[in-house]
């Protein structure tokens, strides 16, 4: 089967999902998030002429404030002409179709277009439509995949931990509906993480999720215990109905993050989020506020990392 | 009309027969296998050297769209559509719109089936009242109607007492039950089968004990209420096991599988494909497997097309989205003589199970040639190969997981009641 991110000469057509793509792609796409890291702190020049005259369309069939933000704020760092279009509130509301809705787009020149759509596969959709020379980036599709949060955290471990081989992460939480989880997942075990972990209650972990490559854990004790990067998900509160969990009091006490619990870890370890956060429902705020917490951080190297992404398909720079 | 099939391969699966016969039949029936029948005069030749002469095809499960969507197919396009798959004999699910829950409705497709002349078509009727599980359709007066069997189609009864009642009154007319066994809890808003491929593509799933649940209620309610149980659609190995414990208890029960579920896994979903968004779902290498396996001893009774044609704007969504079923009548006879081939079985043994078997289920004397029997006929090409694309089907409905895909197998000539319906021409692109 041919992989849909790539085009035929092997390079990233589209940016979909952390599946599928070798740590050298992957690799590639964080050394160059390094070149653009003082560009996004803004240290030096805030502005590169990298992707002058490329229009971009942020297309959010789904509401995001974080994501659809520093996506518009890397298309603008690289001179890139942004769009941007809460499909909820138009067109689909009147009817049209996904893939009507994308032609029109099209039809107005669109180079580049970063989806985010309530639907696992909608990006895929896209990209088997579009003419070959758009590129599109998953910004999140149902519960399927969110690549450029998994890049940028990443690229947030490298940052802090410099190698990945010698490496324990957890991944706690919401794994059921999370697409940041499995592509978290994709990207570990493909950049060389020996020993990657879910910790979950049975009702948030869905079938065969071993077959993944990771370790299952139902006790958070259990499975901080010596690890070096543990991430967290958010846990949406409409989980609390159809008998998913009964109270997000009791989910804090047996698996939010706190202070006691994350010194089961190694004393080093850093504490992730992909936000927004729930205080006092997975994580405590001393945690998440706390020395080890690199929350903040994340959210200033997703900026460099989507640079880096669009600049890759772009094939410049 | 006198009409001589010769120099062809013959095979009756339900008779024995299986070598060079020709085949003479007389004022639509049957005349003779072999020897021409003394003063017999063929009117129409037809030259099968090279081909397989067969009972025309029966199929258990084919939506033909008719009423209430049209826009997705029409009785004419579908039962062209029949022919050219070699199909003389059909049962359609009641998930019209409206469902076929009143005698008026099950008359009026009867007799706008039997105006096309093609396939002979014989409705399920609802077992409920717009098939909610709620209150029993008038089944014996649906019956007088035409309809041969009653179903819920992909509607499960999910209060157990209806679902016992309706059994039951069905089972005082003799009437026999026709479920696909899934519980409507465990599958809601499920489009995958819970394994690997729906963990990894994040596709709500539907785990198998949403269907051997459903599977065992049924069972012991059959055991309980004495009525006839068809069981539609299997998916799972564990379903298989099931039936299989339950024939060999002596429990008169029979069991189809849906012609893709025969080839098909999870693993063809592949990047989303819609095309593989079927009910039920795709399950795993393990389950397609034991499908098979339970086709050969005959845990299964007979294969189906589950022709569920699709118009093209609804699959041309996100997979979860996408409405789900394929096109299958032209389908059916490749893909069951595909799976003849692979497990080494004769060619007859995949005609049985669209034929003969099908037609015991439906309780027809039908799906074989003996002398005398109604001249339904499909000659058909064992060997050549075709690829499957949209040019080449008759069906209004495109869709099908094996767009793109060369089969070996394809019908040349269909006869019904003696009379040549169909005739392969190549299409435009062929």
């Amino acid at each position: 089967m041919n992989n849909p991110q790539l085009n035929k000469h092997g390079e990233l057509q589209h940016l979909l999902s952390t599946e599928g793509l070798s740590a050298s792609i992957l690799f590639k796409i964080l050394d160059k998030a390094d070149s653009f890291l003082n560009v996004a702190e803004g240290r030096e020049i805030k502005k590169l002429p990298l992707l002058h005259g490329i229009s971009i369309f942020n297309i959010f069939f789904e509401n995001s404030t974080r994501t659809r933000t520093t996506f518009e704020i890397a298309a603008k760092r690289l001179s890139a002409d942004v769009v941007n279009l809460n499909i909820s509130s138009s067109s689909a509301s009147k009817g049209e179709s996904l893939l009507d809705t994308v032609d029109n787009l099209c039809a107005m020149h669109a180079d580049m277009f970063v989806v985010r759509h309530a639907q696992s596969g909608a990006a895929h959709l896209i990209a088997r439509h579009v003419a070959p020379e758009i590129h599109v980036i998953n910004a999140g599709d149902g519960r399927h995949a969110h690549p450029t949060q998994a890049l940028l955290d990443m690229f947030t471990i490298r940052y802090y931990k410099k190698e990945f081989h010698n490496l324990r992460v957890a991944i706690v939480g919401d794994i059921l509906h999370s697409r940041v989880a499995r592509s978290q997942i994709h990207a570990l075990t493909t950049l060389g993480v020996p020993e990657v972990r879910v910790i979950a209650p049975k009702t948030l972990l869905p079938g065969c999720v071993d077959k993944l490559g990771v370790r299952v854990f139902h006790d958070l004790a259990a499975g901080l215990r010596d690890v070096d990067v543990v991430m967290m998900l958010r846990l949406q509160n409409e989980r609390m109905q159809g008998a998913i969990l009964p109270s997000a009091q009791e989910y804090f006490k047996y698996y939010g993050l706190t202070q006691e619990k994350l010194a089961l870890a190694r004393s080093d370890a850093i504490v992730m989020h992909p936000g927004p956060m729930n205080r006092g429902v997975e994580i405590d705020s001393s945690v998440a506020d706390g020395a080890q917490s690199v929350i903040l951080p994340q959210v200033t190297f997703g900026i460099a990392v989507r640079m880096a992404v669009m600049s890759t398909l772009a094939g410049v720079g | 009309m006198n009409i001589r099939i010769k120099n062809g391969h013959l095979i009756d699966p339900k008779n024995n027969i299986d070598g060079r016969h020709d085949l003479f039949i007389m004022d639509g029936r049957v005349a003779a296998v072999g020897i021409a029948p003394a003063d017999f005069v063929a009117q129409q030749v037809v030259d099968a050297t090279n081909l397989v002469v067969a009972p025309g095809l029966i199929d258990l499960a084919a939506r033909l769209r008719e009423p209430g969507y049209e826009y997705k197919a029409t009785l004419e396009s579908e039962m062209n559509a029949a022919v050219a798959g070699g199909i003389t004999i059909l049962a359609c699910p009641p998930d019209t719109d409206p469902p076929l829950d009143e005698p008026g409705l099950v008359e009026m497709l009867k007799h706008r089936a039997r105006e096309l002349n093609k396939a002979r078509v014989y409705p399920v009727g609802a077992l409920t009242y717009g098939l909610k599980g709620v209150e029993l359709t008038e089944m014996a007066e649906l019956a007088d109607a035409g309809c041969i069997a009653f179903s819920q189609a992909d509607a499960a009864i999910t209060d157990t007492r209806v679902l016992m009642r309706s059994m039951q009154y069905a089972a005082t007319f003799g009437f026999s039950v026709w479920l696909r066994p899934q519980d409507s809890f465990l599958a809601r808003d499920g489009v995958a089968h819970d394994g690997e491929v729906a963990t990894r593509l994040g596709l709500p799933a539907i785990p198998v004990c949403a269907e051997t649940i459903a599977l065992a209620t049924m069972l012991q309610l059959a055991r309980e209420t004495g009525v006839r149980l068809h069981v539609c659609r299997i998916s799972s190995a564990d379903g298989v096991a099931l039936v299989r414990a339950a024939k060999q208890q002596g429990m008169p029960i029979t069991c189809d599988v849906s012609a893709n579920h025969v080839h098909l896994s999870e693993m063809d979903i592949g990047f989303f494909d819609a095309h593989c968004h079927l009910v039920p779902p795709l399950r795993s290498l393990r389950d397609r497997d034991a499908l098979r396996a339970g086709l050969l001893d005959g845990s299964i009774d007979a294969i189906c097309s589950d022709h569920s044609p699709v118009d093209e704007d609804a699959k041309q969504l996100p997979f979860a989205e996408a409405e789900a079923g394929a096109t299958g009548l032209e389908l059916l006879l490749p893909l069951a003589l595909k799976w003849a081939r692979q497990e080494r079985r004769p060619i007859a043994d995949g005609l049985a199970r669209i034929t003969h078997q099908p037609a015991q289920i439906l309780g027809l004397d039908a799906g074989h040639l003996s002398v005398g029997s109604i001249a339904d006929v499909c000659v058909f090409d064992p060997d050549v190969f075709w690829q499957i694309k949209p040019a080449a089907l008759s069906s209004q409905g495109k869709n099908t997981p094996f767009l793109g895909v060369e089969l070996q197998g394809r019908v040349c000539y269909t006869l019904i009641r003696g009379q040549l319906v169909y005739q392969f021409q190549p299409k435009h692109g062929q």
